[in-house]
């Protein structure tokens, strides 16, 4: 029989307590209810994984209206640029074995995406993570197999654990590693950037450790709160943002002490920037981003899927931008400053099956849950008509 | 073909939005089925003729999976179970027989089609049928991968149940946990050792949903099996037909824990993926205690219990209450991919 384990009815766990979870909000409501000018609270999220959980749990259905939450530039997917995705069709349609994280596959490049190119018969393959593009290299050994790595410094750490530990010659990387440090000063100094407070991802942080932010804080004068993925981390995270908003306060405060410290993993760390530099690149939607991208260091060319085969992506056709991308508003929409409204891309040409932008990319996305509800959705339920 | 593109990909047969775009686009030209017919423009789990006082209902499914056997089953229990389940789902829950294509490829081992002729033959008997006819080809090495069933189910059905008779106030039952089959074939392709816990529901449901008719008469009306897509795909599907809404509670969700812990290793929320073994049941509030009763007697309804109810706002939509918020549910578009951030 398959019914003889215990089965869990909803969650049990500590951090997925609705009681707790209700106090929070209600702690979040006093501490922005007497906001001067009654202008929300505006906060920002850098992390795919915190917009994921507050999908999931539906928070924003219940987050009173003195409080906006941003999504800013933290999904690696839909900051991933076009002609970064380019590389990896291009590699893909000239024969090569390519796998990848599966929401890469369906980002669209300036013309295609590795899924396209996978329906016409590229080798494109699903991993889930660098360990099992690594095994599908070891079978088969004769070929050369491209993993098309992205992510943050989260992901950015296995890739580079994996290339310290000699891999055979035929496994190779094509980076699109992102870091997320600098682009948090993007945002800060956008020029009509409303945001006041910060949530950082605690994987990340992790790594990284809290400290990485306090020349940040000082510099802007923002405040920095490390969160978890947990309902009652994300609520305690923003009601932390809203007590240091509130006071006026700018410092890094760790809301996420039972993974995160001062220093982080200073290990993962050096392999990180043993293998990796940071180098300036475009991040797709939002800005040129120094430091923002990293890539392979020269000693490990070999391993390095953009050295390997310059020669291919030389004579590849020229990356072309979407058309009109200048006019897209992404910057401002994960500023905080527009709303996808105000972008005249919106709804056409830029759509989930062809963004321009990265709000459009991700199912996550500002402008992606716009196209599909037509707005936020408010989600009142009538039980019977009326 | 405007919005489906020029090529076929495989999110066209993952039972999303693109499936059904696609279907509708290639046989939009077909003629409405008229009354004493539910055809292909009803797009329910089979089609159903009207013979004398009772209908003729049949459905026919082609089956694909990778790895071809996996924890709980294999393509051959899979092939039954799915025709079986889809005659059950318009009320026939006596399948006069089956017929069994096979394609199979050129080097497939002997042992691999003899261990699938048992589990075939094992889960005809579990669901009191037979095959009756079938057909084998065997295609060149690469031309197709392993081993492709088709099996075409009949059974006659007293009353027809169809996947549109929802309505605001009526609740909504699942037969047992959600997820099983989809995150065990996932896990089993992705190398994710998670233990024997994780295993596919594959079973034939036609005596499970005999039980519950018998006690809910005409209080049940509508039935799913979620299949591809999940439990989502299959309420989108039944509240868009009833123009409805359908509430869930995440709390009541029925989910292992092995479940659980594979669909947050992986990121794949369990109401997207497949299920080959649950039914989902549409039932009047005042019969949903008899049809409970019923389903709780069967070894399959063991845990069957009520997840959600209908509402007339929002129509067509399926919206889970998390018990922190509330959320939209949207049924997959596409192969369910494991997310990195």
């Amino acid at each position: 029989m398959l019914t003889e384990l215990p089965t869990t009815r909803g969650a049990s766990l500590q951090f997925r307590d609705p009681a707790r979870a209700r106090a929070l909000l209600a702690a979040i409501e006093r501490l922005t209810a007497d906001r001067a000018g009654g202008a929300p609270l505006s906060i920002m999220h850098v992390c795919g994984s915190h917009e994921q959980a507050i999908a999931r749990f539906g928070l924003r259905a219940v987050l009173p209206p003195t409080l906006q939450v941003i999504m800013g530039p933290g999904c690696p997917v839909c900051v991933t640029d076009a002609p970064e995705v380019d590389e990896a069709v291009a590699l893909a349609e000239a024969g090569l074995r390519v796998a990848s994280y599966g929401d890469m596959l369906r980002v669209p490049g300036s013309g295609r995406s590795l899924d396209d190119a996978r329906a016409d018969g590229a080798r494109v393959e699903v991993v889930y993570g660098v360990a099992e593009a690594l095994t599908a290299a070891q079978a088969a050994p004769d070929e050369p197999l491209v993993f098309f790595a992205s992510g943050f410094e989260t992901t950015a750490v296995a890739t580079a654990a994996v290339l310290l530990r000699k891999p055979p010659p035929n496994f190779l990387v094509l980076s699109a590693h992102k870091y997320i440090p600098p682009v948090m000063e993007i945002v800060a100094e956008m020029p009509h950037t409303r945001v006041e407070g910060f949530l950082a991802a605690g994987h990340a942080a992790a790594i990284t450790g809290y400290g990485v932010f306090e020349p940040f804080v000082a510099r802007h004068r923002i405040p920095v709160v490390v969160g978890g993925f947990e309902p009652l981390d994300l609520l305690a995270g923003f009601a932390k943002l809203a007590e240091l908003a509130r006071d006026g306060e700018a410092r890094v405060v760790n809301a996420f002490p039972r993974l995160v410290s001062r220093d982080g993993n200073r290990r993962a760390q050096q392999q990180l920037w043993r293998v990796f530099e940071p180098v300036g690149g475009q991040w797709r939607g939002i800005a040129r981003v120094p430091n923002g991208n990293l890539r392979l260091r020269p000693e490990f060319a070999g391993h390095d899927a953009r050295r390997r085969f310059a020669a291919l992506l030389a004579a590849a056709p020229p990356a072309r931008l979407a058309p009109r991308s200048d006019e897209c508003r992404c910057g401002d929409i994960l500023s905080g400053s527009a709303s996808p409204r105000d972008c005249a891309l919106f709804g056409a040409p830029c759509t989930p099956a062809q963004p321009v932008g990265a709000c459009m990319v991700s199912s996550e996305g500002t402008c992606r849950i716009w196209h599909e509800y037509g707005g936020i959705p408010r989600l009142e339920i009538h039980e019977a008509p009326s | 073909m405007s919005g489906v593109g020029d090529k076929i990909a495989l999110r066209h047969g993952a039972g999303g939005p693109a499936m059904r775009q696609l279907v509708e686009t290639l046989f939009a030209g077909a003629a409405p089925a008229g009354p004493d017919v539910v055809g292909l423009d009803a797009l329910d789990d089979g089609a159903a003729l009207r013979v004398g006082d009772r209908w003729l209902v049949f459905t026919t499914d082609s089956h694909v999976v990778t790895p071809p056997f996996f924890a709980g089953g294999d393509i051959g229990r899979l092939a039954i179970c799915g025709t079986v389940n889809d005659l059950a789902m318009m009320g026939a829950v006596v399948p006069l027989g089956l017929s069994l294509a096979m394609v199979l490829e050129e080097g497939f081992a002997l042992a691999d089609l003899e261990r699938i002729r048992d589990s075939i033959t094992a889960a005809c008997r579990e669901a009191g049928t037979r095959i009756l006819t079938g057909d084998t080809k065997v295609m060149g090495r690469g031309e197709i991968d392993g081993v492709v069933l088709n099996t075409t189910g009949l059974g006659f059905a007293d009353r027809l149940v169809r996947d549109d008779g929802l309505r605001a106030g009526d609740v909504i039952l699942v037969t047992g946990t959600i997820g099983d089959h989809g995150l065990a074939v996932l896990a089993q392709r992705h190398g994710l050792d998670v233990g024997a816990a994780l295993r596919s529901d594959v079973s034939p449901l036609n005596g499970l949903v005999a039980a519950a008719l018998a006690a809910g008469g005409a209080g049940i009306v509508a039935m799913k099996d979620p299949t591809r897509g999940g439990v989502a795909s299959a309420l989108t599907e039944m509240a868009h037909k009833a123009g409805v809404g359908v509430v869930l509670e995440e709390a009541a969700l029925p989910v292992r824990p092995a479940v659980r812990a594979a669909s947050e290793l992986l990121g794949i929320d369990p109401l997207l993926v497949a299920n080959e073994g649950k039914a989902l049941l549409g039932v009047r509030a005042v019969d949903e205690k008899a049809v409970l009763e019923a389903l709780h007697t069967h070894p399959l309804g063991r845990d069957a219990c009520r997840i959600g109810r209908c509402v007339a706002e929002p129509a067509r939509r399926v919206v889970l209450d998390t018990g922190f918020g509330r959320r939209l549910v949207l049924e997959p578009d596409g192969e369910l991919l494991p997310r990195i951030c």
